[in-house]
């Protein structure tokens, strides 16, 4: 959902999203046209896909077989299909699409440049060039941020 | 919409086996077949799910969107709270 009020973003950055649960289509359709098209501007811009009985979340680490639902999970994949980023997490706490967006950001610099990105990195903020001579010397480029 | 036939149930081939596959016995318990767990650094493993998308039902197979980047939000259900 939160995504989904993000899209702009998401689309700028090239992204394609879905939504998966063991929800049927139908259930996904009602929820969208009777729910989420009043909290999100134009409804979910993205596939709602329906996972029945959890088969592929099983496959994805994130079907939880007591409750029979897929839990939180969010997995970013390359263009060579490489999963690069996964956050798995029990569902009572929502996700952060800030740090999804951060994460993409940083994915997409380091593939394009070849650069690696420090923690907590920005758009904007310094990247390390991995090279023999960087080893000990990290600590000239750059320091850890304190969050405030 | 008047003309979109939709039967209760389409079938979608979920998870997708990579490698051989020869295996011709329609018996075969789906439990069985080795499926590759999504890790990082590692290939997506492939699927193909119905979907309901832009007022129209419809199934996605990831591997069709290869070149691109995607994210997957797995949540626990519709009409649920967080």
């Amino acid at each position: 959902m939160a995504v989904a009020a993000n899209f702009g973003e998401m689309k700028k950055l090239e992204v394609e999203v879905f939504a998966i649960s063991v929800d049927s289509r139908f259930s996904h359709k009602i929820w969208v046209e009777e729910e989420l098209s009043k909290m999100v501007d134009g409804g979910i811009p993205f596939p709602m896909l329906s996972d029945a009985g959890g088969r592929v979340g099983e496959v994805y680490g994130v079907y939880d077989e007591a409750a029979g639902v897929d839990i939180r999970g969010r997995f970013l994949i390359d263009p060579d299909f490489v999963i690069r980023a996964m956050e798995v997490m029990t569902p009572e706490v929502g996700r952060n699409v800030a740090e999804l967006i951060r994460q993409v950001k940083a994915f997409q610099h380091v593939r394009k440049t070849g650069e690696v990105t420090p923690a907590g990195w920005q758009p904007g903020k310094p990247t390390l060039k991995p090279s023999p001579d960087l080893a000990g010397k990290v600590w000239k480029e750059w320091k850890p941020e304190k969050i405030s | 919409m008047a003309d979109e036939v939709d039967g209760c149930v389409t079938p979608s081939a979920g998870p997708i086996e990579i490698g051989p596959s020869e295996k011709t016995d329609q018996s075969i318990d789906r439990k069985e077949v080795s499926m590759t767990l999504a890790k990082v650094g590692k290939a997506a493993p492939d699927f193909e799910l119905g979907g309901f998308h832009a007022g129209g039902f419809k199934n996605f197979k990831l591997s069709d969107y290869k070149g691109k980047w995607i994210v997957l939000c797995f949540y626990p259900g519709d009409f649920t709270f967080v």
